[in-house]
């Protein structure tokens, strides 16, 4: 029975970590984006928009080739993992956490840059009116504003990366305590027909999807109750 | 290019925007209300956004009291700017409570504040908020959101105040309670005041001085009573041409209720309620009740028949002309305006630079600026 439990519980910490991470990353990487996307009125700012987005339509297994081929000993990855003396990063955490950031980007970067577009000019231009600074106004106008859309965003991120599973395969594998998370081991669990486990494991994202989801619905209710 | 000159607000803004070419080129004083009057789509707002460096128009000029905020090579960003801006829709941050709104651009440090500024609890009680401090703005009225705009940018310290039509996107009632504030303001504050408007009577009820705007260009600017007063604009050849005086209270007579009130050049009898002598009051003539004579009338019902000289004469339409005239028989006061049939003006043989009585048949006395909200 305890075995059973390290073995199950070491997967879901893996994948909390790795969630976490990357939507960290995402907010921070992401919002900038995102403002520039609402604000700029630069001609080929739609082709950014188009490759943040491209991982919404591309076969996991084709980004997750491509991630290989960057990650990998061969490209970039590999050079930058020479740093620090290891070969790859393809098959690491670390890995994980690179193709993750790239396939969740555009389920953050969407609703951050929506809820920026929805504020308009008119707030930032009174706020410039009293004296405010571009930045004072990012964070005190512009970020309180698109809270809403920073919580979407960082609730489809988060569920997003817990839920990937082709782009894990294609370039973490299934390393126990280093690349298995969850969706890789409930496979690994129906592949040896150890269905009990894979039950656990299913059911038990199926409620955490419902329970955050419906935790950020209630947050934002009442936010809006404090507000009014 | 103009220089830089004190005691007065210059701007050359110059571009082209949609459909026509901005040049609006005027120079005011830089104190008192500035009207900025011209029907929908002139360009007043523009105007205003590029005062406030919210437009950017390169090749214009612009200098406040001095201060040159835009050149050939200098453009101050809108946050480098001292000023405070009122738009149409109140723009309040939806997400801070009031209070947090109106200390939204307070600077921090506690200097003394010079004459043109008020403190956060002036303001709050100028604007009448004080209920209002912790509600959020989504839980407020129209007429309460703009007031509150009003104090968020009066309590910025500006040195310029620019209001695009503040009143324009409420209801009469609302404008009615607003207006007061506004007075109020006029009263307490010596900070300038740019006032867009495509309402005349705020216009009259506010404006000290006025530049008036068509198509994108300025037909003039001066004193509102100048502008008001010239045939040459169209102003006067409207047929609601008025004149608007600041008039002081002299005297009043409790047995009849009737102000003596008393303007540059001559002396008005106004039936109105009591007011201490001394209050400073704007009074409208409008140029269809002021009729001519050319003699003092002996014996009539007219109140108000005031020596006057004639300086001008032009038609309106077939039968009638619009006459100005100069206040006191010496001609040395304050432009009012006549509109007479021509048949009249034949009949009893006037013409330019004669005397005559202006019999004024209606003043209408603006509400006593210190009028309370709770009417």
């Amino acid at each position: 029975m305890s075995g059973l439990a390290a073995d199950i519980w070491q997967p879901v910490r893996l994948t909390v970590e790795l969630a976490a991470m990357t939507t960290i990353i995402l907010l921070i990487v992401g919002t900038p984006i995102a403002w520039w996307l609402a604000r700029s009125k630069a001609w080929w700012k739609e082709a950014v928009a188009t490759i943040v987005a491209v991982p919404l339509v591309l076969p996991p297994t084709v980004l997750g080739f491509y991630l290989l081929v960057v990650l990998g000993p061969d490209g970039p990855g590999g050079l930058l993992a020479g740093l620090w003396g290891a070969r790859t990063l393809a098959f690491t955490f670390g890995g994980l956490v690179v193709g993750s950031v790239v396939y969740s980007m555009p389920f953050v970067v969407q609703p951050i840059r929506n809820s920026f577009a929805a504020i308009g000019d008119r707030p930032l231009e009174v706020a410039a009116t009293l004296r405010a600074s571009p930045c004072r106004a990012f964070w005190t106008v512009a970020i309180p504003l698109a809270r809403p859309g920073f919580l979407a965003g960082a609730v489809l991120g988060f569920a997003h990366t817990v839920g990937e599973f082709g782009i894990v395969l294609m370039i973490g594998g299934s390393i126990p305590g280093k690349t298995k998370v969850l969706s890789v081991a409930i496979f690994d669990y129906v592949e040896t027909s150890q269905w009990r486990e894979a039950n656990i494991l299913a059911g038990g994202m199926a409620l955490f999807a419902f329970a955050v989801i419906l935790a950020m619905t209630l947050i934002e209710k009442r936010v809006a109750r404090i507000k009014a | 290019m103009m220089s830089k000159q004190p005691g007065t607000i210059r701007a050359e803004f110059r571009g082209v925007l949609g459909q026509f070419a901005l040049k609006a080129c005027f120079s005011v004083a830089s104190r008192g209300i500035t009207g900025l009057f011209g029907p929908s789509g002139c360009g007043k707002s523009t105007v205003l956004r590029c005062f406030a460096g919210l437009q950017h128009l390169p090749d214009s000029f612009c200098a406040v009291d001095g201060d040159i905020w835009q050149n050939k090579t200098i453009f101050r960003k809108p946050y480098q700017r001292p000023i405070g801006y009122v738009f149409q829709e109140a723009s309040l941050f939806q997400h801070l409570s009031v209070r947090r709104n109106l200390l939204y651009g307070a600077p921090r440090d506690t200097a003394p504040h010079d004459a043109g500024s008020v403190s956060f609890d002036e303001a709050v009680d100028l604007l009448g908020l004080g209920a209002l401090l912790d509600r959020s703005p989504n839980h407020l009225s129209g007429g309460e959101r703009q007031r509150v705009a009003i104090g968020r940018a009066l309590l910025s310290r500006p040195k310029l105040l620019l209001m695009d039509e503040p009143l324009s996107a409420l209801d009469r009632p609302t404008k009615d309670e607003i207006l007061p504030f506004l007075e109020r303001l006029h009263q307490r504050l010596s900070l300038p005041v740019i006032y867009v408007s495509h309402d005349m009577a705020e216009i009259e009820r506010l404006a000290d001085h006025l530049v008036l705007m068509q198509a994108g260009m300025v037909l003039a600017a001066g004193p509102l009573g100048a502008l008001q007063s010239d045939p040459s604009l169209p102003l006067a050849a409207g047929r609601d041409a008025a004149v608007n005086f600041d008039a002081e209270v002299e005297a009043y007579d409790p047995a009849y209720g009737i102000l003596t009130m008393q303007i540059d050049g001559g002396r008005l009898l106004v039936p109105a309620p009591p007011a201490a002598v001394g209050e400073r009051r704007r009074l409208r003539i409008a140029a269809s009740d002021v009729s001519l004579s050319r003699e003092a009338p002996r014996a009539s019902t007219i109140l108000n028949a005031l020596p006057a000289r004639i300086v001008s004469k032009s038609p309106v339409g077939q039968s009638e002309v619009l006459v100005v005239l100069a206040l006191g028989s010496d001609g040395g006061g304050a432009r009012l305006l006549a509109r007479v049939t021509r048949r009249s003006w034949d009949f009893l043989q006037l013409g330019e630079e004669m005397n005559a009585f202006a019999q004024v048949k209606g003043v209408a006395l603006a509400p006593a600026r210190g009028v309370s909200i709770t009417t």
